[in-house]
């Protein structure tokens, strides 16, 4: 090539090459906190969280503060907790699941059912349950892995599906807690109340915990928990770098309904019986969703923590219990749950812009 | 420097063919890649580049046709398949998640885990290993001075993140890296390192496809220009031996290269 081509070059040669060096630029402490916020941002709902905990000490005083009362709202969140973990699941993957509420409510049914309709073993109708939640979640999984039809399109009809058959099925009719205590004690297994240190807990506090620490440690340390969010962040880019999407998100799918079953479950041991209006079913979706989003997990997915979402259920049920105890009206307590709703999404559209 | 026919090609194509719908991407299309070189290849839009490349880095399937790997005929459901026979490609798109660190996006689909109870049962992420890794492509390559590996992609500027794609196909591709227009969303200077890059990689003995539409960047590195026109290989030429209007002329059409005969 002829040296008039190179014109490039004078590029090469007068250039310091400081292209693609990773450097600290020394933002600042403001900066830094941006930057921490950036990488880990469970911190904001936890720091909220912990405000409103002081918030309430200061007004009430020992009776918030006591092992009862903070016992209480672990006991208050468990349903909301369980299922916001499965929905932080689909909105990390860029979906969002109407259906959640409605599916607990069935699996729950299925359970009670199986076990007094048809004299199966509590210990088998359980499973059989889970097994259900997990079938609806892979009917939810396919439509939008493989149909491609928008997951708010999917879970909004399925939502509508299932609560029918929740009704059809049980024909409306609710299985009393005497004869579950009576009969199949195991359907009310994680309502078994221990205490410790003065404070009650429940089986069913314990599998929400359990539920949100292992997923967290799934999607922070295994490749599946990388997909996930690969897959959420830019589907394309994670199809084209090896990742198998319609695994990921049938796995994603799945996995949800089978939490969903779970928390089926925990509500026959919060409510000791089994019934097919319980108002899980037409709120539970929304409410896992409010707890997700307070909890910073952006709804385009690929970006939160589930830890966020769990401390975003923990908030709702700090407000809602404070509130009562202060004596305020309870339209209070929505009315802050929607000003932290959009206080928390103008949150999340600060930490991603990269630099502050 | 052209190593025309010496030897058994490292990639080769054999009589491609690539329908969607109506429409006939690939025509029966042939493509050779010598072992050591740095093949372009070019064509006008619609010519058929991107899905000869695809076709080869196992993005899609042909219709018809073969592909052999060093003489071994081979077939390709899924990226995942050419990867795993060391065809490693830096897509334009990057195919990187800006949310995660340039550990997780070096590594991603083919993570490291750790040895022992905790990596068969709890299936944990070597972290150490996967970031230690990175560094050290990454700055073998010359592109790092410190750094945070941890830090997420979208962090980056275009031209480091083109950088880590290249690493990211340069630590891996142990046979062939494919490269599609690499330099078409870079500043003038970002481009410079990048083709640098190129050189670097072809240096270690990896033969590299190089997609693109800067001629000047094609004449400075390849080795030889593979000529795409209306779904076909049109001809290879020696950049030495042609000038850049040759290759424009070959292939847009405006003239016809030395013993190939242009259909109507």
């Amino acid at each position: 090539m002829a040296e008039a081509d190179r014109y490039e070059d004078v590029v090469r040669t007068r250039s310091d090459e400081k292209f693609a060096e990773f450097e600290d630029t020394g933002k600042g402490l403001w900066g830094r906190f941006h930057e921490l916020l950036h990488t880990t941002p469970a911190i904001v709902p936890l720091i909220v969280l912990l405000a409103a905990c002081i918030v309430f000490g200061l007004i009430l005083g020992s009776k918030f503060f006591s092992p009862f009362a903070l016992t209480l709202i672990l006991q208050q969140v468990q349903i909301v907790g369980v299922l916001a973990a499965a929905q932080a699941l689909i909105i990390l993957t860029a979906g969002i699941d109407l259906s959640v509420g409605a599916v607990a409510v069935l699996c729950s049914v299925i359970m009670g059912q199986f076990t007094f309709r048809y004299g199966v073993p509590a210990v088998l109708s359980v499973p059989i349950g889970l097994a259900c939640g997990t079938a609806i979640g892979a009917v939810n999984g396919w439509l939008v892995s493989k149909v491609k039809l928008p997951p708010f399109i999917v879970t909004l009809g399925m939502w509508q599906i299932v609560l029918a058959v929740n009704y059809l099925y049980s024909a409306n009719e609710t299985i009393r807690a005497q004869d579950i205590e009576a009969q199949a004690p195991f359907l009310q297994f994680l309502g078994t109340k221990f205490n410790l240190g003065g404070a009650v807990f429940t089986f069913g506090v314990v599998l929400m915990l359990i539920v949100v620490l292992v997923l967290a440690y799934v999607l922070r340390s295994t490749a599946w928990g990388r997909h996930v969010y690969a897959v959420g962040d830019d589907p394309e880019a994670a199809q084209l770098a090896g990742v198998d999407r319609h695994r990921t998100i049938m796995s994603v799918y799945m996995l949800v309904g089978f939490i969903c079953g779970l928390a089926g479950w925990v509500m026959i041991g919060r409510f000791g019986s089994v019934s097919p209006s319980a108002t899980t079913g037409v709120i539970g979706n929304i409410q896992a969703i409010t707890a997700v989003v307070i909890g910073g997990i952006s709804l385009f997915g690929g970006r939160g923590s589930i830890l966020g979402a769990f401390f975003g259920a923990l908030i709702v049920g700090v407000f809602e219990l404070g509130l009562r105890m202060a004596g305020a009206d309870p339209q209070w307590t929505y009315l802050l749950i929607g000003v932290l709703i959009i206080a928390a999404v103008t949150v999340d559209q600060w930490i991603r812009k990269v630099t502050a | 420097m052209s190593k025309d026919t010496q030897g058994t090609p490292v990639l080769e194509a054999r009589g491609l063919v690539k329908r969607y719908g109506k429409v006939t991407a690939l025509d029966h299309c042939d493509f050779d890649l010598q072992p050591g070189e740095i093949l372009a290849v070019i064509g006008d839009n619609g010519a058929g580049k991107s899905t000869l490349i695809k076709a080869l880095s196992g993005a899609i399937q042909p219709n018809a046709g073969e592909i052999l790997l060093e003489g071994r005929p081979v077939s390709f459901a899924s990226p995942n398949d050419a990867r795993a026979e060391g065809i490693e490609t830096v897509y334009q798109t990057l195919a990187m998640s800006p949310a995660l660190s340039i550990a997780d996006n070096m590594f991603m689909g083919r993570e490291l885990r750790m040895p022992g109870l905790m990596g068969q049962v709890f299936r944990k992420l070597d972290r150490k290993r996967m970031e230690d890794f990175s560094r050290q492509k990454l700055s073998e390559l010359g592109l790092m001075t410190i750094q945070n590996i941890n830090q997420p992609v979208e962090t980056l500027s275009g031209g480091q993140r083109q950088g880590v794609a290249v690493a990211r196909a340069a630590a891996f591709g142990s046979r062939v890296v494919i490269l599609d227009e690499p330099t078409a969303a870079l500043g003038v200077k970002e481009s410079r390192r990048v083709l640098d890059l190129i050189q670097e990689v072809r240096a270690r003995g990896i033969p590299i496809i190089l997609i693109s539409h800067n001629m000047p960047h094609v004449f400075e590195v390849a080795d030889r220009v593979h000529i795409h026109r209306l779904g076909k290989r049109l001809c290879v030429i020696d950049p030495k031996d042609h000038t850049m209007s040759d290759a424009v002329a070959y292939m847009t059409g405006a003239s016809v290269p030395e013993g190939v005969a242009e259909p109507a």
